[in-house]
C-alpha cells in the first residue's frame, strides 16, 4: 500500500507536515509573528489556525528572543513547539535562547531535560530583502554542538524532513530558502520522514561532484544539465541536513569523479564550503583528487537590494556552469 | 478558593475581524482639556494619570481647550497641515508606483500624518531622529527634496543607499534622520545612546526615539528604557500605537492588559499618552518632553494613540485580518480633517484655500516623481554598477574583497 502522490508546492509540503503533526499529538503547536489569521510572511502556516485553533497556531509578540524562550520553556515540559521566525536574519535576535539554552540543556543538565523544538526559518536572497532579510545563515548554526540543521531542495524533503525533525528530542533548526516557497513537486499524501543524518544524490555523473543544497542544489541540477549538453557528467549531491553531515557520500563521490565544487549562498569564508573541502582533504577520498578543490560562495559583502546587485551577489547557474567547466578541464 | 482547578492559557486576540461590526466604546476617551500640563521636572510618578489617561486639546468642534494647548500660531498650524497633506500625496503617489511595479515596496503613514509631524516641529531642526519606516513626516517637515526620497524608492541614481537597501530605508545624515532595521527596536537604545553621548560632549542636542505597539515587545524596548532613566538621557521615546502590528492587534503586544505609557513609571520615566491624531495635542506633549530633556531632567516615554489607515505595507493585505470600516470608525478621527477644521474655526483656513493647497502639494509630488523617474525606477537596469557591491563594507577595501570585484570585473558580460 503505498500512498498516492500529488504535485504540491514547497510551503504547502511544509504546512502538510505541520498538520499531520498536529493532528497526531497533541504536544506539537506552531508559534511566531503573524502565523494565526494572517497564514505567516510566507503564508506558510496557512489556514491552520483555522483547522487548530488559537491556542495551538499562536500569534506571538513581536520579541524573537521572548519567542525562543518560551519555545525552550514549553518543550522543557515535553510540548513540541514550531517556532517560526519571519526571516533567519532575525535569529540574531533569538541567539542567546537557541545557541546558550536550547542546544546545550540536555548536555549542561546531565541528560536530565530534553529541548524537542523546531525553530523554522526563512533564509536567503532573490527576493530584494537587502542586508537584513537575505542573509543565509546556516553556517553559524551548523557551528553548534546541541543543534541539528536542516536544508531542504524539494517539497518531499521538506515534508519529510520536517516531520522528523518535529519527532525529534533534540532542538533542529530548519532552512526554507524564500526561492524554494513557490516550487511544485511529487508528495505522497500521510506521514513519511526523511532521515536527519543522510544526504541525498540528485543526479549521478563521473566528471565531477557538486555538493550543493536548498535552492543551490536547484541551480546546480540546472547547472548540470548546460554541462552536460557540452559533454561533462556532474553528479550533484544535495545533503538536506548540515548537521551532521553526511561526508561519507560525498566522499563516495569524490572517490569516483575526484573533482568536487562545493556551491552555497552564505559568504565564501568560514562557510559549509571550508566544511566540507576540509572533511575531504583530511580523508581517503583526498588521494582520489584530481584537481584543487573549488567554493563557490557568496560574495564577502551584505546583501544588496538592488536587482543587478543582488544577484552578482551570490553564485548563479552560469557561475556553477563555469567552475564546473574550469574544474572538468583542468583549467581550475 | 473560587477559580482554582485546572489552568487556562489566555490567548488575546484583536476586537473586530472582518466581518464585524467595530465599535469602539470601549475606549472609554476622556473629554479634550481635561489633562493637567505638569511642570517639565515631575517626577516619574506624577504622570501617572497622564500615563493611563489621554492628552487631548481638540474637542468636538475642533476648538483647542486646556493647559496642553501650544498656543501655536496660524502661521505655524498651516505648515503642519501642509506638510501632512504632502506625506499624504507622497505615500498615495508611491503606494500607485508600487502597484505599477515601478518599486516592489511601498509603506504608508495614512492617518498617523501628525505624529511626525507635530513632533518634528516641536523638536529643534538639529536635533536627531531614531525613526521607524512610519515617520517619513520627519524628513518631508525637515525640508528633504521629494525627488530625492523618491530616489531611495526606485535605488536609482539619487539613492543615498547606493541600491543597497530596501524602499523606504532612507537615510539622510544632514537632516538628522538616522535609518531604519529589519530586525524591530534597534533604533530605541541606540537613540538612547545617542543622547547619552550628547550629554557627554555637553551638546545642546537631544534625541528623539520611535518604535510601534508592536515592537515594544522586543527586548532592545526595555533596554532602552533602563539605559534612559539610570543616565537621565535627553531623549524623547515615542512609541506610535496605531493599534496593528502587521495582523496583531495590540493586544498581542501587551495593550489589553495596560497602557504602553504606563510601562514608562516602573522605570522611573515619565510616560504620556497622547491623541495622537490631535496635532496640536501632539505639537505640545513632544515640546514638554523636549524640553524636559534639553533641562536635564531626563527621558519621556510618550505613547502616540493613533490608527494605522493603510495596510501594514504593499505586501499586506488587511482584508484578511481586520474589519473593513475600522478606519471610518476610528473615534479619535483624521489628523488632517482635524487640524483643518480647527483652522477654518479660528478664522485662519477655508475650502477654498484647503483645496488650492492639496492641489498644490499633489504638484509637488507629480513634478518631484516626474524627476525621480526620469532617473529610473526599480528594475529598469542596474542603477549602480555592481562592482560597488564591495565599497563600504570595510573603509578600506580589503584584499579579499578586492581580489572578488576583480573576479566580477572579469566576467565577460557580467560587469556593466
Amino acid at each position: 500500500m503505498t500512498a498516492p502522490i500529488r504535485e504540491l508546492g514547497f510551503a504547502e509540503a511544509i504546512r502538510e507536515a505541520l498538520a499531520i503533526a498536529m493532528a497526531e499529538d497533541e504536544r506539537v503547536f506552531v508559534m511566531g509573528e503573524d502565523v494565526g489569521v494572517y497564514g505567516g510572511a510566507f503564508q506558510v502556516t496557512g489556514d491552520l489556525v483555522q483547522r487548530f485553533g488559537e491556542d495551538r497556531v499562536v500569534d506571538t509578540p513581536i520579541s524573537e528572543l521572548g519567542g525562543a524562550g518560551v519555545a525552550v520553556g514549553a518543550a522543557l515540559t515535553g510540548l513540541k513547539p514550531v517556532f517560526e521566525l519571519q526571516f533567519s536574519d532575525f535569529s540574531t535576535l533569538a541567539m542567546e535562547q537557541i545557541v546558550n539554552q536550547a542546544a546545550k540543556l540536555r548536555y549542561m543538565l546531565g541528560g536530565s531535560v530534553s529541548v524537542p523544538l523546531v525553530v523554522r526559518m526563512p533564509t536567503g536572497s532573490g527576493l530584494g530583502g537587502a542586508a537584513q532579510h537575505s542573509q543565509s545563515l546556516e553556517a553559524w548554526f551548523a557551528h553548534v554542538p546541541g543543534l541539528k540543521v536542516v536544508e531542504p531542495t524539494t517539497p518531499y524533503d521538506a515534508k519529510g524532513l520536517l516531520l522528523a525533525a518535529i519527532d525529534d528530542p533534540d532542538p533542529v533548526i530548519f532552512f526554507e530558502h524564500k526561492l524554494l516557497y513557490k516550487t511544485k513537486g511529487p508528495v505522497p499524501e500521510g506521514r513519511y520522514v526523511v532521515p536527519l543524518d543522510r544526504a541525498e544524490t540528485r543526479r549521478a555523473g563521473r566528471d565531477l561532484t557538486i555538493v550543493a543544497a536548498g535552492v543551490m542544489a536547484q541551480k546546480a541540477l540546472d547547472a548540470a544539465t548546460i554541462l552536460a549538453s557540452e559533454g561533462i557528467e556532474a553528479e550533484v549531491i544535495d545533503p538536506r541536513v548540515l548537521r551532521p553531515l553526511d561526508m561519507a557520500t560525498v566522499a563516495r563521490s569524490v572517490t569516483r569523479t575526484s573533482r568536487l565544487l562545493i556551491v552555497y549562498e552564505g559568504a565564501k569564508s568560514f562557510g559549509i564550503g571550508a566544511e566540507i573541502a576540509a572533511a575531504i582533504a583530511e580523508g581517503e577520498a583526498f588521494g582520489h583528487l584530481d584537481a584543487p578543490i573549488l567554493r563557490l560562495g557568496g560574495a564577502e559583502t551584505p546583501i544588496p537590494y538592488s536587482p543587478a546587485l543582488e544577484r552578482a551577489a551570490v553564485p548563479q547557474v552560469e557561475d556553477i556552469v563555469a567552475a564546473a567547466r574550469r574544474l572538468a578541464r583542468g583549467e581550475a | 478558593m473560587d477559580g482554582e482547578g485546572t489552568l487556562r492559557l489566555h490567548i488575546p486576540g484583536a476586537r473586530f475581524r472582518p466581518g464585524d461590526r467595530p465599535d469602539f466604546s470601549y475606549l472609554r476617551l476622556p473629554p479634550a482639556g481635561a489633562a493637567p500640563r505638569p511642570p517639565v521636572d515631575a517626577p516619574a510618578i506624577a504622570t501617572r494619570d497622564l500615563a493611563f489617561g489621554l492628552v487631548r486639546t481638540l474637542d468636538d468642534d475642533g476648538v483647542a481647550v486646556g493647559e496642553w494647548n501650544p498656543g501655536l500660531g496660524a502661521d505655524e498650524l498651516v505648515r503642519g497641515l501642509r506638510t501632512m497633506a504632502l506625506v499624504r500625496a507622497f505615500d498615495e503617489r508611491m503606494f500607485r508606483a508600487q502597484r505599477q511595479g515601478k518599486t516592489p515596496f511601498y509603506m504608508k503613514c495614512t492617518g498617523e500624518e501628525a505624529v511626525a509631524t507635530a513632533q518634528t516641529y516641536a523638536l529643534r531642526p538639529d536635533d536627531m531622529c531614531f525613526a521607524t519606516y512610519r515617520q517619513q513626516a520627519i524628513l518631508v517637515a525637515r525640508g528633504t527634496p521629494l525627488d530625492e526620497m523618491m530616489g531611495q524608492i526606485y535605488a536609482n541614481a539619487l539613492d543615498p543607499t547606493k541600491g543597497r537597501q530596501l524602499p523606504v530605508m532612507y537615510t539622510a545624515k544632514s537632516r538628522g534622520y538616522f535609518s531604519q532595521s529589519g530586525n524591530l527596536a534597534t533604533q530605541f537604545p541606540q537613540a538612547v545612546g545617542w543622547a547619552m553621548a550628547s550629554a557627554y560632549r555637553r551638546d545642546t542636542r537631544i534625541a528623539s526615539g520611535w518604535i510601534g505597539d508592536g515592537a515594544s515587545a522586543e527586548g532592545d524596548f526595555h533596554q532602552a528604557l533602563v539605559f534612559a532613566s539610570v543616565h537621565r538621557a535627553p531623549v524623547v521615546l515615542n512609541l506610535v500605537n496605531n493599534q496593528w502590528a502587521i495582523s496583531s492587534a495590540q493586544s498581542v503586544a501587551g495593550g489589553e492588559e495596560s497602557t504602553f505609557a504606563s510601562r514608562a513609571i516602573g522605570y522611573g520615566i515619565p510616560g504620556v499618552r497622547v491623541d495622537g491624531n490631535d496635532y496640536l495635542a501632539v505639537f505640545a506633549a513632544s515640546r514638554w518632553a523636549a524640553e524636559r530633556a534639553r533641562s536635564n531632567h531626563g527621558p519621556t516615554l510618550i505613547e502616540h494613540f493613533t490608527y494605522r489607515a493603510a495596510p501594514h505595507s504593499t505586501s499586506d493585505d488587511p482584508a484578511r485580518y481586520r474589519a473593513g470600516d475600522e478606519w471610518e470608525r476610528w473615534p479619535l478621527g483624521d489628523p488632517i480633517a482635524r487640524l483643518k477644521l480647527h483652522l477654518v474655526r479660528a478664522g485662519a483656513w477655508d475650502d477654498g484655500r484647503h483645496s488650492a493647497m492639496l492641489r498644490a502639494v499633489e504638484a509637488d509630488v507629480a513634478e518631484a516623481d516626474a524627476r525621480a523617474q526620469a532617473l529610473g525606477v526599480h528594475g529598469d537596469g542596474p542603477h549602480h554598477d555592481p562592482l560597488t557591491m564591495f565599497d563600504d563594507v570595510y573603509k578600506d577595501m580589503p584584499w579579499n574583497l578586492r581580489e572578488q570585484r576583480d573576479e566580477l570585473a572579469a566576467l565577460p558580460g557580467r560587469a556593466t
